[in-house]
């Protein structure tokens, strides 16, 4: 409702990237993406065309999700292992690379320094993981490019260890369909396993080199050039390895699941 | 006359076109509200899903119809034979003639089992405009999996340029032809009769 009055329409090739940051921050009008059951289907024009009745907003809405469930499997046959996401040089990072979450750069609830990583479900050994012990791992980091839902696109260098690394460590049972994210903020994702083994797939630990400061996620962020930016999640505290496919923050609100690039 | 001017492959891949042309344009305007790429909103009455996450919903739904009947639409119209007997030749010197009696205002228009110049070329030029929007589309879809649609845009950023320019052609395009449509109201009849 209120999503579009305050938006402030960006320039192509702008290079303002604070005010990027305040357009994203505004866009996140919550209580009008919680209608999305209701404002997804008033359409009186496509509904008279189809000869669908409004009445039937449920049948609609079921056959999206149909259409997003089939759009799901034709991503996850698309998806190849061992096709990279470009990468790109220094000179064409992004600055100041933009803050996003479901809520405003005033509201991050830092993780706590104490903080140990919980690991759970099929894995063999569920041990709780410090930062030390990851910082610990082989380290490897990556320049890509970070693609919004809502179509901008910003380059970061990300670095930390390669999560198909950290999930062997543990004793994964790779050949589980899902891998789930708890987050510190509540914030909540999950991923197929192929994109989890992917070898640009990071947990990651920097950003642009420097421990990962609070507005990126510290302690820690899932790194996924394959993927849509809410499928990357910050404040990680707890990875779990299923066979149910456990959602997502936005993807219960009717984002697609795979949200692959 | 009571010959089939238009089959009945080319009437129900035309509506079906629409139906998909107007759903992507809806619902792609709505997304492009989620981070405009140019100095403008559109205003959400013409936009379709309420939110970004409805209207990608309707996005991704409704590309399939737009891809597989834009396909059946080629191919058909290509092994039928029709494709070269509709569109072929172009001649340059019939374009000028065509144009100069449109401005007198005098463009023939008693056979319409023929296309003149201009028709050859609005509509071979929206059926070009739809590729474009297909292949920039897939582009911003899927920069990493299919990154030759990408390359072929110049890269991602452009492909979001490229495809919204591309739907501002097909609405341009739409305007025009509804107008035409107005001007000679047969042809109506005949894209849901076939004569």
């Amino acid at each position: 409702m209120s999503d579009q009055k305050k938006i402030v329409p960006k320039k192509i090739f702008t290079s303002h990237e604070k005010e990027i940051i305040k357009d994203v921050y505004k866009e996140l009008d919550i209580p009008t993406r919680r209608q999305f059951g209701k404002k997804a289907l008033s359409l009186g024009a496509i509904a008279m065309l189809s000869g669908c009745s409004l009445s039937n907003e449920d049948s609609i809405e079921k056959a999206l999700m149909v259409m997003s469930r089939f759009n799901d499997r034709v991503q996850g046959l698309l998806f190849d292992p061992n096709l990279m996401a470009p990468t790109y040089s220094e000179d064409m990072l992004t600055k100041p690379f933009p803050f996003n979450a479901f809520y405003g750069e005033d509201e991050i609830r830092p993780s706590p320094v104490s903080f140990k990583l919980k690991v759970s479900g099929l894995v063999q050994d569920t041990k709780y993981w410090t930062l030390p012990e990851l910082r610990a791992m082989p380290q490897t980091s990556q320049i890509t490019r970070h693609i919004c839902v809502e179509g901008w696109s910003a380059i970061g260098k990300w670095g930390g260890v390669r999560f198909s690394d950290f999930l062997k460590r543990i004793g994964a049972d790779t050949g589980a369909q899902f891998v789930g994210f708890r987050c510190h903020d509540d914030y909540y994702t999950s991923i197929d396993m192929p994109t989890a083994m992917h070898a640009q797939t990071l947990l990651t630990l920097t950003y642009a080199d420097k421990v990962l400061p609070p507005q990126y996620g510290y302690p820690m962020k899932l790194r996924m050039p394959t993927k849509l930016g809410y499928k990357n999640p910050k404040y990680i505290q707890e990875i779990f390895v299923t066979n149910v496919n456990p959602g997502g923050y936005w993807e219960d609100q009717g984002y697609n699941w795979f949200g692959g690039s | 006359m009571n010959v089939v001017i238009t089959p009945l492959f080319v009437r129900l891949t035309h509506w079906l076109n629409a139906i998909a042309v107007i759903v992507m344009i809806m619902s792609g305007l709505r997304i492009y509200n989620a981070s405009p790429i140019f100095d403008f909103l559109i205003p959400k009455e013409l936009t379709l899903g309420g939110w970004l996450g409805g209207a990608v919903l309707w996005h991704f739904a409704f590309m399939w119809l737009l891809l597989v009947n834009g396909l059946i639409y080629l191919i058909l119209n290509f092994a039928t034979g029709r494709a070269k007997k509709k569109f072929l030749p172009i001649s340059p010197k019939e374009l000028v003639r065509d144009v100069l009696d449109t401005l007198k205002g005098k463009l023939a228009h008693d056979d319409l089992s023929q296309y003149n110049t201009i028709q050859k070329l609005a509509y071979l030029s929206i059926i070009a405009d739809i590729i474009i929007l297909v292949i920039s589309g897939l582009a911003i879809w899927k920069p990493v999996q299919l990154p030759l649609f990408s390359e072929l845009m110049g890269g991602f950023e452009n492909a979001r340029i490229v495809h919204f320019l591309a739907m501002a052609y097909a609405v341009f395009f739409i305007m025009v032809h509804l107008v035409m449509v107005a001007v000679v109201p047969k042809t109506l009849r005949i894209m849901i009769r076939g004569k």
